[in-house]
């Protein structure tokens, strides 16, 4: 409930009544469990008619015929939306002003270039009618054969790769540090496709009113959903009004507005009504990207002493044939261990698939597991403890560019995770551990890293003569809180306690909050909530210390605090006045302030931030079957200044399992012959349920960190996902002997 | 298709309907009756985020048709809790933090409901974990959810022994 000015040169860390690190219950809680919380596919504004998407079923090759006919005679259908009647775009969707521009398929043509691509869009007054109509179209193909697996087209070297990085980056001679190795190792493991699978399907309702567009549809990024619809439709960005208050999950397949939601715009448009448009289920995987699959190939290098004198991390990866996004997965090896010498490179093929995406922990994900079994395998090589080798090749510097970490308690994430898991007892060897019922039992060591990422974000906070407080920034919420955190962070902001303020976000008319994603959200919209509270807070006592009848006059600014929803003196706690004594006397209902969020470029040049992590995990493994079970998990993180713990122990845990989920069920499979996702359905596309999620702790580290940012925020959404799943499949090595090279980790791997 | 007429009775209140006979329970709830709180997570019975309680029992609504179900009594979740007043199960799922974006809480809630009258679970986690298995959590508070149901039970259990004596 405090806030101390001059806050961007001190870390506003907890203080005493602070809403902020307190483990709040989620503010959204009720709405969610009593079902009155409205996504997307809940409204229903009147007149409104329900779109759905055909889609083809060949991955590659040009739609020669649609029963359009069939389709509209269909009673209840009101119209088939086809590239001959698709009501014109300002902007061809094939059009990339910029890397962020993602090409979308709004029937331009008759070509498909993935399969599930939307090949007619069928609009009628029933769901049910409309599904038939688009099963009555009877589409015919010209067909091409498709492209499917990393060696089914010839590979090149990706101009950038991620969000633009250069796809080959050195350090040092990694040829020479290998050679003077006294040990060496080389191993590759290949991942698979994966796709989010959020559980909300994307949707979207939109109506047009003459050239006013409103749209509920989820979003993790409200300003840049806004900005590409505007350019497409050539209409000005505020007369689009998109409400986004809860997302049913993103982890990223909501950062951009995908094109079947631009279809389901293009729909309202041609029949002059509401449309609903919701993708099925199986119509996620292609549309909406996907995390590529990848072949990485690790070379390490060993002194005698265990130090890396090299690392070699080379990663294959495939991208859409139309389009560019190249899964940065040797990027890994950049930030984690030391070594005088590291290379990491790309090479990329093009597949007849739907464009990837970035998907929770966009490279760091698949690198990590890959790296993590490499350095697994590389202290095993030089007969060390895994967690040992660790250590002994921590970096006390980011090894890929020399710049010193803003802060760093990996060691104690090591330390007490360890403790709490009881790692010293692990033998060295593997498969040598069984539990009571004779299962193979392992236990196994991954570090995480994630950057400390920030965007821009502003927010407005106005204080009003009734004492409370209102903050406005278009947040986004999918699930990590934000509902909750930033009005938490709002609450110390404005001086207030939580019940006082009107927080407001998740709608595109408020201030622009940036994008839910790279971990960065709390931090970016995080530090303009923050900053705006500390502007309207300026302007309050500026009102105070400069009236004569004010108890505070003659105070300076510095001279302070923010409190309870008054101010007081600092030299004199005795003298105070209240927000609305103030604000009456200087006969205002309110004022206002703004605040910005963005990354300081300065430290941003000097330090290297990162968060940090240490997951153990044991598994047990079937001796006669195979089957393997994680029975545990035990994760340590350091992530800066956490906001609140209940939410932030949530993110690690969904992280966590997210990892498990990559090493041992997620999976696309694509059918060589036709190309097509042979399991695009949650029954055969494998996620974690309850019963296989094990025992999960989740230990937070504190960090003082006053460089990432002036709350020390620096994220926890992917974090979790990093660490953990080398460690499983570090866990079932030791297990069984085998080292898992592919994922995920099939039981016929360690039966061979 | 020419609609058939049924009665249900949803949360208490009678409707008397005239449904297309391809209309399923899920999409007569959503989009007929603007009960939205029940979900469509993939439709084909795979998720369980549309599960609701028909005569006590828990069921896909998305792999029913409603005129199959002519008659019945079904649950939803916005039947759950009295007014402002929670459910246990409601509270215990804010409690423990048993849910992130809150998607397929609906579901798991109305699932935990069933699992709960079953009474086969009793305060044994791992049967617990094994009897929600059929609703997905990809933000997998499935933890949390553990935790709230094994409360929930508690405070149950509680308030029955207080109801008998």
């Amino acid at each position: 409930m405090t806030l101390e000015l001059s806050l961007n040169q001190q870390p506003a860390h907890t203080r005493q009544g602070s809403s902020i690190g307190q483990p709040l219950t989620r503010r959204d809680g009720f709405l969610k469990v009593t079902g009155a919380a409205r996504y997307a596919a809940d409204n229903h504004p009147s007149g409104m008619l329900y779109a759905v998407l055909a889609v083809s079923s060949i991955a590659r090759g040009r739609v020669a015929a649609l029963d359009v006919e069939a389709a509209k005679a269909h009673k209840g259908v009101v119209e088939v939306m086809t590239p001959r009647n698709r009501p014109a775009l300002a902007a061809d969707p094939d059009a990339k002003d910029h890397p962020f521009m993602f090409r979308l398929d709004l029937l331009q043509n008759e070509e498909v270039r993935y399969p599930n691509q939307t090949i007619a869009v069928v609009i009628a007054e029933t769901l049910e009618a409309a599904t038939e109509g688009a099963a009555l179209l009877s589409p015919r193909y010209e067909a091409l054969p498709a492209r499917v697996g990393l060696d089914d087209a010839e590979s090149f070297v990706p101009r950038g790769v991620g969000v633009g990085n250069p796809a080959v980056q050195h350090k040092g001679d990694v040829e020479a540090g290998l050679k003077s190795a006294k040990t060496r190792i080389e191993a590759t493991y290949e991942t698979p496709a994966q796709y989010h699978n959020a559980m909300e399907p994307h949707a979207i309702v939109a109506a047009w009113d003459g050239d006013k567009l409103s749209i509920d549809t989820p979003s993790q990024g409200l300003a840049m959903a806004q900005g590409r619809i505007s350019g497409l439709f050539g209409i000005a960005p505020q007369n689009i009004h998109i409400r986004s208050p809860f997302l049913g999950g993103g982890f990223g397949s909501k950062g951009m507005i995908s094109g079947p939601q631009v279809l389901g715009v293009l729909a309202a448009r041609l029949v002059g009504r509401p449309v609903k448009l919701v993708l099925r289920r199986e119509q996620m995987y292609g549309p909406v990207g996907h995390r590529a699959p990848t072949r990485q190939t690790l070379r390490m290098g060993m002194d005698g002493e265990g130090r890396l004198t090299a690392i070699h991390h080379h990663a294959k990866t495939a991208s859409s044939t139309f389009d560019d996004f190249f899964e940065p997965a040797a990027d890994a090896s950049h930030t984690l261990y030391a070594s005088p010498a590291i290379t990491t490179s790309h090479e990329a093929v093009r597949l007849d698939t739907g464009t990837p995406l970035f998907m929770r922990a966009p490279g760091e994900a698949t690198g990590s597991i890959a790296l993590e079994s490499a350095i697994d395998e590389a202290a095993h090589a030089c007969g060390m403890d895994p967690l040992e080798f660790r250590l002994r090749n921590y970096a006390e510097v980011e090894p890929m560019t020399g710049k010193p970490f803003s802060s760093k308690a990996l060691r104690e994430c090591y330390s007490q995770a360890a403790k709490a898991f009881g790692w010293a007892s692990r033998p060295l060897q593997p498969r040598l551990m069984r539990d009571a019922d004779g299962f193979l039992t392992g236990w196994g060591v991954g570090t995480a890293t994630f950057p400390a990422i920030m965007f821009q974000a502003e927010a407005r906070a106005v204080l009003k003569a009734d004492g409370s407080g209102l903050m406005e920034t278009g947040a986004q919420d999918m699930g990590q809180g934000a509902w909750t955190a930033f009005a938490q962070i709002a609450a110390d902001g404005l001086g207030l306690d939580i019940d006082q303020v009107d927080f407001r976000a998740g709608s595109s008319d408020l201030p622009n909050a940036g994008i839910a994603g790279g971990s960065g959200h709390t931090a970016t919209a995080g530090m303009a909530i923050h900053n705006a509270g500390a502007a309207v807070i300026a302007r309050l006592a500026d009102l105070a210390t400069g009236n004569e009848a004010s108890p505070l006059f003659g105070a300076d600014n510095e001279g302070v605090v923010a409190r309870g929803g008054r101010l007081y003196r600092r030299d004199d706690e005795n003298r105070s006045e209240s927000y609305a004594e103030i604000l009456t006397r200087a006969g205002l209902t309110e004022i206002e302030g703004h605040g910005k969020g963005a990354p300081d470029a300065a430290s941003q040049e000097t330090y290297a931030k990162h968060a940090h992590g240490a997951v153990f995990a044991e598994v047990k493994v079937d001796p006669d079957f195979g089957q393997i079970r994680v029975t545990r998990l035990v994760g340590a993180f350091a992530a800066g200044r956490v906001i609140n713990p209940r939410l932030v122990r949530s993110q690690y845990y969904g992280g966590m399992i997210w990892g498990v989920s990559f090493a041992l069920h997620e999976e696309a499979i694509t059918d060589r012959r036709s190309g097509r996702i042979q399991n695009a359905n949650l029954a055969e596309y494998h996620v974690p349920v309850n019963a296989d999620v094990p025992s999960v702790e989740a230990i937070l580290i504190h960090e003082d960190d006053p460089y990432v940012n002036a709350l020390g925020i620096k994220g926890v959404g992917e974090i979790g996902i990093i660490g953990t799943a080398g460690a499983v499949a570090n866990a079932v090595w030791h297990a069984t002997g085998v080292r898992p090279r592919r994922f995920p980790i099939r039981i016929e791997d360690l039966l061979g | 298709m020419t609609s058939l007429p049924i009665t249900l009775t949803i949360n208490g209140h009678r409707h008397e309907l005239e449904v297309d006979p391809r209309v399923t329970l899920l999409d007569l709830l959503r989009e007929r009756l603007d009960l939205t709180g029940t979900k469509k997570g993939c439709d084909r019975g795979q998720c369980g985020a549309c599960t609701v309680l028909v005569d006590g029992k828990r069921i896909n609504s998305c792999l029913a048709l409603a005129v199959s179900h002519d008659g019945a009594n079904v649950l939803t979740i916005e039947g759950v809790a009295r007014g402002e007043e929670l459910h246990p199960v409601q509270a215990a799922f804010i409690a423990h933090d048993g849910f992130q974006c809150g998607f397929c809480t609906p579901g798991q809630i109305m699932s935990t409901l069933g699992l709960i009258s079953e009474g086969q679970a009793g305060d044994d986690p791992e049967r617990i974990r094994e009897g929600l298995s059929g609703n997905i959590c990809r933000c997998a508070a499935y933890g949390g959810i553990v935790e709230a149901v094994l409360e929930a039970q508690e405070q149950l259990a509680k308030s029955d022994r207080r109801t008998a004596a």
